[in-house]
């Protein structure tokens, strides 16, 4: 008896992480070719303009420093931009239904939604590192570092794609949560300089922003260097991460915006 | 007794509009339940109500005994409900939808079922056609068919043939009434009354958010006002007759009887009269009549 329950527990779960996947997967010319081509169009205006002008750590060339930047922001944007968008979709055209009418429990919500969102960053942030190491190969001094960051920043942004799905009632509130919230917060977040070149006071802001403690903290497991210790990059995420899983789940398990 | 679906006292405000204002509702078991009322009179916010779509404002409703908030997994499990809305996800084909619907309800061998559903209703040949390039139509069966997947107790049908052909509505009841005798318990809204009198063996009516009437169907058509009587006579009725009774297009008239026994009453004058009587039907109610009676405020109380 309990163990068909377990079972059955399982499947409402990996149902609903397979039909996301599947989503992204079937148009993964826009959800994963044109980020990583966005990417590399940084990469080569970025690199092209300031290469050789700008060193950022000592014997560290700039389109070197700029790589795992540039990885990590097109982790975060598409995590955040596949819950958000998939949620936000499935809410207007009314097809959430299928996903409410059944007995999925809020955490199994909540999980395969983010589940799928790391996919998706990991994918598009894989397929940026790929291309451009055509350009030049970054030394990888702490790989484990650089893996829990980029998992555990998509983890967050994820969430936080879920939570501003949940919240919008249109696209264009998505819209504007990603040019007044995510975009800035990843340009000011250090991709593509380091936060110690910045003015005293902008370095005190950059602090309080999350994205930077993710970019930085992914920087580390390349170059060992960090502007911050790693060890608090990896609170300052983990902390968001959970706090952030928490609310969300309370508000599944209230039906906020989505069973009103 | 356990019901199959059972609503205590459900209240639900959208700001200060009242969608349902105190609905007491319980449907036994193995019933083909109608569930009427004009537009906005809170059917299907009862019905999203019931499949924890919407959460009511007081009051509480059980599935199979499972509360929709509290035991909201099980409830579930007991529950299929086809919404009203033609809704799709153009992502995938009708057979991954069946899939990926039978796996949110932890089945994942059900490839016979799904087959058999798509089978009885007429979509076997459109299996692996994207279910955004089928016509309106056929999109309402797919969502018959997604409710279905997991061979729910309980089904619930908002509106399942509105804007659907004389085929699909004939192909679609007599499954349903398939399902009804193997014992599944049917609730269904829809405004074509007769669909209504034909297949449901119990119906509410609702208005305004409240059930202004509840009863077997038998008694809801015996409840109406008696009988009507059309009659036609050659040359003119007797004035005292012919006053009250609306004049036909065909030039008979139409009686309203309280029982059979009034016939007499119009007859005896024709008959004093001496006229010719040229068409003569005694016509029972349908359940427009008793409808358009409730509707327009005849006492909601049931006669005993
Ligand atoms: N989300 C909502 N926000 C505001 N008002 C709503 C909402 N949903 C329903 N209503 C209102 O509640 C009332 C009941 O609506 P409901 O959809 O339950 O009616 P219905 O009986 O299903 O009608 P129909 O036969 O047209 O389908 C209507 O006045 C409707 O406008
Ligand atoms: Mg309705």
């Amino acid at each position: 008896m309990s163990r068909a329950a377990t079972s059955e527990v399982g499947s409402g779960f990996r149902t609903l992480l397979y039909k996301e996947l599947l989503r992204f997967w079937k148009v993964s010319a826009q959800t994963v070719t044109a980020p990583v081509l966005t990417a590399v169009l940084y990469l080569l205006i970025f690199s092209h303009a300031l290469q050789g002008r700008v060193e950022v750590y000592p014997g560290i060339n700039y389109t070197a420093f700029l790589i795992p930047g540039l990885v990590m922001m097109s982790v975060l944007q598409n995590a955040f931009a596949n819950s958000s968008s998939s949620l936000i979709q499935s809410k207007i055209t009314g097809n959430l239904v299928f996903v409410l009418l059944p007995p999925i429990s809020h955490i199994e919500f909540f999980g395969a939604y983010v589940i799928a969102a790391v996919v998706r960053g990991l994918a598009v942030g894989l397929g940026v590192l790929l291309v451009t190491l055509l350009f030049t190969v970054p030394p990888v001094v702490a790989p484990l570092w650089g893996l829990a960051f980029a998992v555990l920043g998509s983890g967050l942004m994820g969430a936080v794609g879920l939570f501003a799905g949940i919240w919008a009632e249109k696209f264009d509130h998505i819209a504007a949560f990603q040019n007044f919230f995510i975009l800035p917060a990843t340009f000011l977040s250090g991709v593509f300089y380091s936060i110690h070149s910045l003015p005293p006071t902008w370095q005190v802001i950059s602090r309080f922003n999350p994205f930077f403690y993710m970019i930085d903290g992914f920087r580390y497991g390349f170059f060992g260097v960090s502007d911050v210790s790693p060890w608090v990059s990896l609170a300052v995420v983990g902390g968001s991460f959970v706090a952030l899983s928490l609310a969300i789940v309370e508000l599944l398990k209230r039906g906020y915006k989505l069973r009103h | 007794m356990k019901y199959a679906i059972e609503a205590t006292a459900v209240q639900k405000r959208f700001g200060s509009l009242q969608a349902l204002g105190g609905v007491d509702l319980a449907v036994e078991e193995g019933e083909f339940f109608g569930l009427l009322g004009p537009n906005g009179a809170g059917k299907t916010t009862l019905i999203s109500i019931i499949a924890g779509l919407t959460r009511a404002d007081a009051g509480r409703v059980k599935v199979m005994g499972y509360d929709v908030v509290g035991d909201y997994r099980l409830a579930r499990r007991n529950l299929g409900v086809v919404p009203q809305e033609l809704v799709f996800d153009p992502f995938f084909t009708v057979r991954e939808t069946l899939r990926i619907q039978s796996g949110y309800f932890g089945l994942r061998d059900n490839g016979a079922w799904i087959d058999e559903v798509m089978e009885s209703l007429g979509l076997a040949d459109k299996a692996d056609v994207n279910t955004r390039a089928l016509s309106g139509g056929m999109k309402r069966r797919v969502l018959v068919a997604q409710a279905l997947v997991h061979k729910p107790p309980v089904i619930v049908l908002d509106e399942p043939t509105a804007g659907v052909d004389v085929e699909l509505r004939q192909t679609l009841w007599q499954f349903i009434a398939r399902l009804n005798r193997d014992g599944h318990t049917i609730v269904l809204t829809t405004h074509y009354l007769e669909e209504a009198e034909s297949l449901c063996n119990r119906i509410a009516m609702l208005k305004g958010g409240k059930v202004v009437a509840l009863d077997k169907t038998a008694n809801l058509l015996k409840r109406h006002a008696g009988a009507f009587l059309h009659l036609k006579v050659k040359g003119e009725l007797p004035a005292a007759l012919a006053q009250g009774a609306p004049r036909e297009a065909g030039g008979g008239y139409r009686f309203q009887l309280a029982s059979y026994d009034d016939v007499e009453s119009v007859l005896a004058p024709v008959r004093a009269a001496g006229l010719h009587i040229e068409e003569l039907q005694v016509l029972t109610p349908d359940l427009e009549d008793v409808f358009v009676q409730v509707m327009s405020g005849a006492p909601a109380q049931e006669r005993t």
